[in-house]
């Protein structure tokens, strides 16, 4: 080892640590983000045909969307506690003339019976996702989740969380930009 | 009262810290009288910081619930065992001990050590000292773990239950024992760069301080493998997650270092590049404790929850590591060359030991870091598992086990390829037997466990072969704890690629009666019946497993309940038997009343942990070797004064 040739080699461990903190730094200035986006957004719905998830209401499968007009697919359970807070932003929203379904997730049709009696029924359909499969191949990652999609069938918006009083003007601007 | 004496413990041993460096700064620099007081203020340091450390351990143990930290990580009804290790279970506890460590270390190396020339000793304690400020300055500025609560709440919020396990007692202070004690490694490397002394001297005092560190390395990493598989239920023993690669890639730095510092020791090579692996090992330490203690890695933006904390944090690392590449890159030239040898020699088997534990370092370093960059970068996320870390740094481990293998049988300076052939026949022809026998009984198997099985066989008998030909009373100690660790490593090799191959796993949703098979066990499902804990409740299931003819045996497993914090956790249940061990998990149930369960056969595999303890035990029968053969020879050089 000559060490007067390999000068340079010397300060090659600084150089590689110093590009690692230029990454932890960048790490760390970045805004927090604990929400896992789904990279379906821009992509058509994946393929799915889902029973009903109430009684009396319809199930839904991919055919329902894609017929010109652009609809609201709110991801929700009626064991989940945010999805009731929501519920009177969803009505908002039925009210103000946005079409909206829904698949729930690992629920019993009673049960959201229930849940609807109680928070009110702003869907036109309600399909039950038993094994959360679609919900997976839609790349949402927990509920509630709402997804705008347009009337071509592709994912335009995805809102994470409950909708909030505050977010409805965006989630009806997403519709808006959705037509 | 208590929780302000420890603060006040950790103000004054920071300040004595700074004294400390201040003092072998000016001593250095000629005023050579204040050199005598640098060590007493060292030794000083450790017991005010261990005071601290016990004022924590003694607030959570009374669960002193005016104290913040107690508050969110404590309860009244924990059994004593884990409001004890609750102290260390959390961020501010860690660090506290992780900084005790770090002192108790300092005090040692100025207790203890009588061979490293003395301005070399000065500046090392300096180092010592400086890294210390640092993480004073952190603890009490941004995590001090003293902080009260106006008004105590009634109840503290309880501890992880996956924490409540005997093993927290004693894994992390090994861990940290490990991380820390490098700690020392690197304030020699420094020091010897700051005095330029490094040499055969320098490398002699710093290798049982490595072996120490590296002793308790092994044994905390064994241990959270251990844990891992028995308390998170998942029958896996090794899952490359961040927190694992953090604790393994300082063992992989300190064991090149082990390595290299010998070559050090006794033929002057390698000076440079012990130097900087004595650097890069606790350099490993820092920066795998605090990605993980911050959360960067599982998650970049856990860092962000407290910015100021992540920048602290970063600060230290860049003037830590940062200052010592640095110094590294201006003196190290200057750093006289060593001795010359022959590629074919001890010497040049551990130059491609240390190359192979680099790569498998960079490996590791690069997939656990490559989330970061790429969210960095790209702003995606993603994770880097387990087909990554098997297929590019199990190659290179295998390779690693031929080179372990030949090493030992390799002359210092200058040996011949004949020689070494020959005296590699014996475990070359196992190795073939291996083989031959692997192709007859054995099912087919993968080509890593077949290549691990194959190889750990000649390796056993390649690491008893330095034995070979000597008086077995007289060999020193030393040679008996590399034969035992390189043993150790084919054990280890044995349980990993058995468990891999041979494990058998059954799936099923069983009624209360059936019987299901796994591998060579028939196990039955007696039912389930509610049980209760001091802070859980549980659903237990009571299973009878057998084999052949010899008698049953009860298994029971529990689901569990706990409410403070509100988690569930399965305990499994481990048969351990002379040839592997039987792993059952409960799960949930259906409402048709069946019960999942999960059932692993999994042949040889207490093997891995049996190898990781002899690697240790390898470990302490060299340091007390080496140890003994220092007292002796200074023992000599008195009576000859």
């Amino acid at each position: 080892m000559k060490l007067r040739t390999v000068r340079i080699i010397l300060w090659a461990p600084l150089i590689l640590f110093l590009i690692f903190v230029g990454a932890f730094a960048t790490g760390l200035i970045r805004p927090e983000s604990r929400v896992i986006p789904s990279k379906m957004v821009g992509k058509p719905l994946p393929q799915f045909v889902l029973p009903s998830g109430a009684p009396g209401m319809q199930g839904l499968s991919t055919a329902d969307f894609a017929k010109g007009e652009p609809r609201l697919l709110n991801v929700f359970a009626s064991w989940c506690v945010p999805c009731a807070a929501e519920a009177p932003q969803l009505t908002q929203l039925a009210e103000a003339g946005v079409k909206i379904d829904a698949i729930a997730i690992r629920d019993r049709p009673e049960d959201v019976a229930g849940f609807l009696g109680r928070w009110g029924n702003p869907y036109q359909r309600i399909g039950s996702d038993t094994q959360s499969a679609v919900q997976i191949a839609m790349g949402s990652a927990g509920v509630p989740e709402t997804f705008v999609v347009d009337g071509k069938g592709i994912i335009r918006h995805q809102h994470i969380g409950e909708i909030r009083p505050e977010d409805v003007p965006a989630i009806l601007a997403a519709v808006k930009a959705a037509r | 009262m208590i929780a302000e004496a420890g603060l006040a413990a950790l103000w004054l041993a920071a300040a004595l810290a700074g004294l400390e460096l201040l003092l072998a700064v000016l001593g250095l620099r000629g005023r050579g009288e204040l050199m005598a007081s640098v060590r007493p203020i060292a030794v000083v340091q450790g017991i005010l910081v261990a005071i601290a450390f016990a004022c924590l351990i003694i607030l959570f143990v009374r669960v002193d619930l005016s104290v913040a930290l107690v508050v969110a990580n404590d309860h009244s009804a924990k059994p004593l065992l884990y409001r004890f290790a609750g102290a260390w279970g959390n961020h501010e506890g860690s660090m506290l001990m992780w900084v005790t460590i770090l002192a108790l270390a300092g005090g040692a190396v100025a207790l203890f050590e009588r061979n490293l020339n003395e301005r070399t000793l000065i500046a090392t304690l300096g180092a010592q000292a400086f890294i210390g400020l640092g993480f004073y300055a952190f603890l009490l500025f941004a995590s001090n773990p003293f902080e009260r609560v106006s008004p105590p709440p009634a109840e503290g919020n309880g501890l992880n239950p996956l924490l409540q396990d005997p093993g927290l007692a004693f894994h992390p202070p090994t861990l940290y024992l490990g991380y820390v004690g490098l700690s020392v490694a690197f304030s020699f490397a420094v020091g010897a760069l700051v005095t330029r002394d490094v040499g055969p001297a320098f490398a002699r005092a710093m290798r049982p301080w490595v072996l120490a560190a590296w002793i308790m390395l092994t044994l905390g990493i064994t241990a959270g493998s251990y844990w891992a598989y028995y308390e998170l239920g998942w029958g896996g023993w090794w899952f490359w997650d961040p927190v694992e690669n953090a604790s393994l890639m300082p063992w992989l730095a300190a064991t090149a270092l082990l390595h290299s510092v010998t070559v050090l020791a006794t033929r002057d090579g390698l000076r440079a590049w012990t130097v900087m692996l004595a650097v890069v090992a606790f350099s490993m330490s820092m920066v795998g404790t605090f990605l993980v203690r911050s959360g960067i890695l599982t998650s970049v933006h856990a860092f962000a929850v407290d910015p100021q904390r992540g920048a602290f944090i970063l600060g230290l690392l860049v003037i830590y590591i940062g200052g010592a590449l640095t110094l590294f890159g201006l003196r190290v030239g200057t750093v006289k060359e060593g001795s010359q040898f022959e590629a074919v020699s001890r010497e040049g088997a551990l130059v491609v030991n240390n190359l192979l534990l680099s790569a498998i370092l960079g490996i590791v370093l690069v997939g656990t870091l490559y989330p970061l960059m790429a969210e960095a970068m790209t702003g995606e996320k993603l994770s880097v598992g387990p087909p990554y870390f098997n297929s590019a740094a199990g190659p290179i481990a295998l390779l690693l086990m031929v080179v372990m293998a030949a090493g030992p049988l390799l002359k210092w300076r200058r040996d011949d390829w004949r020689p070494l052939v020959a005296r590699l026949a014996v475990p070359a022809l196992l190795t073939a037997l291996a083989l031959l026998a692997l192709a007859i009984w054995a099912p087919p198997i993968g080509i890593f466990p077949l290549l691990g099985l194959v190889l750990a066989a000649g390796v056993a008998a390649a690491s008893v072969a330095p034995l070979w030909k000597r008086k077995l009373r007289r060999t020193p100690l030393f040679i008996w704890g590399m034969v035992i660790a390189h043993l150790g490593v084919a054990v280890a090799l044995v349980g990993m690629a058995s468990e891999t191959a041979f494990t058998k796993e059954t799936l099923v949703a069983a009624r209360p009666g059936e019987t299901h098979r796994v591998g060579p066990w028939a196990v039955r499902f007696d039912g389930v019946e509610p049980v209760a804990g001091p802070n859980w409740t549980a659903v237990e299931a009571t299973l009878t497993a057998t084999r052949g003819t010899s008698p049953a045996r009860t298994l029971t497993t529990q689901s569990r309940m706990f409410y403070a914090p509100p988690t569930e956790t399965n305990e499994a249940s481990i048969t351990t038997v002379l040839d592997g061990q039987l792993y059952v998990v409960l799960g949930n149930s259906d409402d048709q009343g069946r019960w999942q369960l999960r059932l692993w056969w999994k042949p040889w595999v207490t093997l891995i942990w049996i190898g990781g303890g002899l690697i240790a035990l390898g470990g302490a029968l060299s340091l007390l070797g080496r140890v003994l053969r220092e007292r002796r020879s200074r023992l000599a050089q008195e009576a000859w004064a």
